[in-house]
């Protein structure tokens, strides 16, 4: 197993400097660091001198790509691109544009992220569970058939939508929680519940389709009908045999999203003001601030990797068929 | 029943654990619990027992990016340290139109304008016998700092934490973490190294070109200090801290411990509005030798993050991810609530706080709010003190009267909530290039073109159906509250409008399409390409809110024939664009830096075209009359003279027309009756220390406004109850059915 996750993490360089590298493009294409500069100079009496003096202290005052002023491998390492990656692959994120220190950022700003989105994939889980198993219980019943029309209306409807609602009914036409905002320590629970539960609420259609496919596909096995043969009840059946079997795509679906729960969620941290990295990554993205949106694409692609490796491994744990040579 | 279904199937016990009763009862108790055990209502978003206490509660929707008063030059970072800093000067709080009054002076500087052989020259002296300008500054003794690390000395008198060990920088990761504070005395050294601080290029500032323009040996000291500053750089020291005090700048001496002097070159009447700016506010040399230790830059300690002043407050939680707080300064050296007002601010309350010593309230909170909505709740439900309007919430809160005076609806006055409406001392304007062939130049058929397009966008129109009605349409760049804006008939744009029945009305549709034949484009045709006249509207507008925005010029345009191309792009291609000056037709506002006609003059001023110098004359308009005139006006003192110059100006600028001057925006502002002294102040960002909050009717009102509403929570809980019934019902008699 080592040499397998040896391998893959040596897959994963060349991953990384291609995300890397299309981020650097995709940004540079729509921004110029005149554009930067103009951006975080301000919108008033904004001289060339200062421009090109915000270029060089951010580093920003040499060509993208290729810089022709210089020979040999100087060609390529004296440009924007080389040396503001080099450092990302030693996980070295510098600073912001504006000038904060973004590890420092991320630190901070990982566990609101963590705060929500943990609570939010384990109730979120047993919920759709729950639901899935009546579903997949009621197959062929009226029960099942609404229930699925049900889901289908609740995927449809724009996550925007259960955010606003959610504020406006449980936050301001009944006023049990506040509306928006975060607070640390053991003041952040009352601010958890609602962003919570609305990202409960609005992953159910979609969460609860997708394990209720699971189980019913697992129900149709040789095996349960076997079970079923042998006299066991439906019950018992459905929660010894085919939620069990069940689990390995759902735990494998769930390790894959593991690591990047760190990274939080871009609207749901936006609508309810939680200092989160999604808020942080709109934020830069706002500002023009490459080198934080460089950090997050990165780092996202690095959690992404990491997720996608783990679940591999989860593979072996739960599948004793599943080898990693 | 409940009970065999656990004993039958272990998997409801799972239910049982959370409560059949519902995990949601349990939630509700939780709250209630928690809640009442501080008397605080569920919803209440702040800590409990604050609401009581004199705390200020707003929001707001952008990090702020500088807190150096050096660097920071936008409204959401000025709103912050304007209540820090202090630069010598600010403006009443009260009085209108808008007045200079001292801040940390001994009165208003002494102005000494001077000739070329050093005689002493009057006020009224004319620009081109003045050599330079002295402004004497004589700071007021015993202003002190606030409680700041960098001044914290040990027992024999060294300073607590410069230089830095390892082992406190190691422990600390904000500004509160240092134990140890300590103050000094504001002198005028302090004002001298923030002056200095302008012209030192690694700190960005953006007036420091406009600084070289006028302060003398400004520009000699930004390159002297740049050079011994690369220097430094080249023996690694780049990023140690660089002591200013040894480089001297000609214009800006100190004569003594309290008294600066500022040495302008020939006449910059405008110059003392800057004194009242934050970019002249005292930096002591203490805070940056401080914060340039190795290791603080990189835990976000800096002086972009954590200011230094002696003003009413001090920053003292700096989380722009999730909170802003200032606390009044312990050391702020007092001041008292002004006593001069009109009559009517005497009936609004706003003198009764008259002598009393400010700050009034203790803290102010400002709370991270994305998004719109939300804030405009917490705001209905008592958790802001004040709010802006959004177009969203525009008819919950407003109603416009038979007259279109614009009032609250019932369910605002309901609250109590108060309006404070002010047409802002900005211009929005729609501009032509006019180095575009087509409508630029001075050809009277361009001339005409651009005087008929004038007429026919109807910016009444614009105000109400995009501003929600709140704007004043200009007649002339100048906004109301600045000299040389004329009201009533006098102050009509004769070109695009008339005076009838006691108003201003826009000339009629026809009179466009004379000037547009005249101009040699009859019902808008292009005699060149026989069709419609074809123009471009270049605009950064280019998401979907703007849509109908766009369609409106468009439609605007078509009223005389004329197609209007709409060329959206993003910010920064409509930047280069009109760097580069190939757009047409675009939109731009400005908000003025200070109550001077000089101001927004300057905007049309030919030398600061953006094209030829990158300046602000987006227009790029250059007219030898009007530009003579700009520099005869900016010099001269407010009077009749002055007035008459401008009176001139308007006029060339109404017959070029090189802006259809658009509209002065309204801001509207609602803020709760427990806020008292609001009058809104449109120059001054330092008006924290006037306001005052009643926290015990806050209290009342929240507590009002907030009560659980318990009873939906009741009935989803029966709904679940009655749908587990024929639920379990189904379960069981489908277990039979399988056991058959």
């Amino acid at each position: 197993m080592t040499a397998y996750i040896i391998r893959r993490l040596l897959y994963a360089l060349p991953i990384l400097i291609g995300v890397n590298a299309f981020t650097f493009v995709l940004f540079f294409v729509v921004n110029s660091p005149d554009d930067m500069a103009r951006m975080h100079l301000g919108g008033k009496r904004v001289t060339d001198q200062a421009i090109q003096g915000w270029k060089e202290e951010h580093g920003y005052a040499k060509p993208l790509l290729i810089n022709r002023e210089r020979q040999g491998s100087d060609m390529f390492t004296e440009t924007i691109l080389f040396e503001k990656s080099l450092r990302l692959f030693l996980f070295d994120f510098g600073q912001s544009d504006s000038g904060r220190d973004i590890s420092h950022d991320i630190s901070q700003r990982m566990w609101p992220s963590l705060a929500i989105a943990l609570p939010t994939l384990l109730v979120g889980l047993a919920v759709n569970i729950t639901f899935a198993l009546l579903l997949a219980f009621f197959r062929a019943t009226y029960l099942d058939l609404w229930g699925v029309v049900i889901c289908v209306a609740m995927m449809s409807i724009s996550s925007l939508f259960y955010i606003i609602g959610g504020q406006f009914l449980v936050g301001k036409l009944l006023n049990l929680v506040p509306i928006s905002g975060y607070d640390t320590g053991v003041h952040a629970w009352k601010f958890m519940i609602l962003p919570v539960i609305v990202a409960v609420i609005g992953g159910i259609g979609s969460g609860t389709r997708w394990y209720r496919t699971l189980f019913l596909e697992e129900i149709h096995r040789d095996y349960v009908r076997s079970a079923r043969a042998k006299g066991l009840s439906e019950q018992r059946v459905l929660f010894r045999h085919v939620l069990r079997n069940a689990m390995i795509p759902i735990l494998t679906g769930v390790v894959v999203v593991l690591p990047l729960l760190f990274i939080g969620s871009l609207l749901t941290e936006s609508f309810f003001g939680i200092p989160g990295l999604g808020s942080y990554t709109i934020d830069a993205i706002n500002n023009q601030d490459f080198a934080i949106v460089r950090a997050m694409v990165f780092l996202g692609a690095v959690l992404y990797i990491l997720g996608l490796l783990l679940t591999d491994i989860s593979y072996t744990m739960v599948d004793p068929r599943v080898r990693l040579d | 029943m409940a009970r065999k279904l656990t004993q039958r199937y272990p998997a409801f016990k799972v239910s049982k654990v959370l409560g059949h009763r519902g995990f949601g009862l349990w939630l509700v108790l939780g709250l209630a619990l928690m809640a009442g055990c501080s008397g605080q209502a569920w919803n209440d978003p702040y800590r409990a027992r604050e609401a009581a206490k004199p705390i200020f509660y707003s929001s707001f929707s952008e990090r702020p990016k500088h807190l150096d008063p050096a660097r920071s030059y936008s409204s959401n970072e000025w709103a912050f340290i304007s209540q820090v800093y202090e630069p010598p000067l600010q403006y009443h709080f009260l009085r209108r139109p808008y007045a200079l009054v001292p801040l940390t002076t001994q009165g208003l500087p002494e102005i000494h304008y001077v000739a070329a052989d050093g005689m002493p020259l009057d006020e009224q002296a004319a620009a081109s016998e003045v050599a330079y300008t002295d402004y004497i500054v004589r700071v007021r003794p015993g202003i002190r700092y606030q409680p700041h690390p960098a001044f914290a000395l040990r027992d024999d008198g060294s300073p607590a934490y410069w230089p830095l060990d390892p082992q406190t920088l190691a422990r600390v990761n904000t500004l509160g973490d240092f134990a140890l504070t300590g103050t000094r005395e504001l002198v005028a050294a302090d004002y001298i190294y923030q002056i200095k601080r302008l012209a030192f290029a690694p700190n960005h500032s953006p007036v420091a070109g406009l600084m070289a323009e006028h302060i003398r040996g400004f520009a000699a000291f930004a390159e002297a200090a740049k050079a011994e500053h690369e220097a430094r750089e080249g023996k690694g020291e780049g990023k140690t801290w660089f002591d200013l005090r040894g480089i001297d700048m000609q214009g800006v001496e100190e004569i003594d411990r309290y008294t600066y002097r500022i040495r302008i070159e020939k006449k910059y009447p405008q110059f003392v509005f800057w004194l009242a700016m934050n970019f002249f506010a005292p930096m002591p040399w203490e805070a940056e030798r401080f914060y340039r230790q190795p290791g603080l830059d990189e835990k976000n300690i800096n002086l972009d993050w954590y200011p230094v002043g002696t003003g009413p407050f001090m920053l003292t939680e700096n989380n722009p991810n999730l909170r802003m707080v200032l606390r009044r300064n312990p050391n702020f050296h007092g001041e008292a609530y002004p006593s001069e007002g009109t009559d009517e601010d005497r009936s609004e309350g706003l003198l009764d706080d008259a002598g009393r010593n400010m700050p009034f309230i203790e803290r102010a909170v400002y709370s991270l709010e994305n998004e719109a909505i939300p804030r405009w709740n917490k705001f209905l439900q008592g958790y802001y003190d004040n709010s802006g309007i959004g177009s969203d919430s525009f008819d919950q809160a407003i109603q416009f009267g038979g007259s279109g005076e614009a009032t609250l609806t019932e369910a605002m006055i309901d609250k109590g909530i108060r309006l404070s409406t002010a047409v802002e001392s900005s211009v929005f304007y729609t501009g032509f290039n006019m180095l575009d062939p087509v409508v630029g130049g001075d050809s009277e058929n361009a001339r005409l073109l651009r005087q008929a397009i004038a007429i026919a966008v109807d910016f009444e129109e614009y105000i109400s159906i995009f501003q929600n009605g709140r704007g004043e349409v200009a007649q002339s760049p100048l906004p109301p509250g600045i000299f040389g804006y004329l009201d009533g008939e006098r102050g009509i744009n004769p070109v695009t409008h008339v005076w009838q029945n006691g108003a201003a009305r826009r000339r009629d549709i026809d009179d466009a399409k004379r000037l547009l034949t005249k101009a040699g484009y009859p019902d808008g045709r292009d005699p060149k390409s026989g069709g419609p006249l074809i123009l471009y509207y270049d605009t950064p507008a280019a998401g979907p809110d703007s849509k109908a925005m766009l369609q409106w010029y468009r439609k605007q345009l078509s009223k005389l024939g004329i197609e209007l191309v709409i060329r959206a792009t993003d910010y920064n291609r409509f930047q280069e664009k009109m760097l580069s000056g190939t757009a047409q037709i675009f939109s731009w506002g400005w908000n003025a830096d200070y109550p001077d006609p000089e101001n927004f003059f300057f905007l049309l001023f030919g030398p600061n075209a953006k094209v030829s110098s990158k300046g602000e004359n987006a227009a790029n308009f250059s007219n030898a009359e009007f530009d003579a005139l700009f520099v005869k006006m900016k010099d001269l003192p407010n009077g009749t003279q002055r007035q008459q110059v401008i009176d001139r100006m308007v006029d060339i600028l109404r017959e070029q027309s090189p802006w259809l001057f658009g509209y002065f925006p309204k801001a509207f502002s609602l803020h709760h009756a427990w806020y008292k002294n609001a009058k809104p102040h449109l120059m001054a960002n330092n008006t924290l220390k006037y306001k005052r909050v009643d926290g015990l009717a806050r209290v009342a009102a929240q507590r009002a406004w907030n009560q659980p509403v318990l009873w939906p929570l009741g009935l989803i809980f029966a709904a679940v109850v009655l749908s587990v019934i024929p639920a379990v019902r189904g379960f069981r008699a489908r277990e039979r059915s399988r056991a058959l």
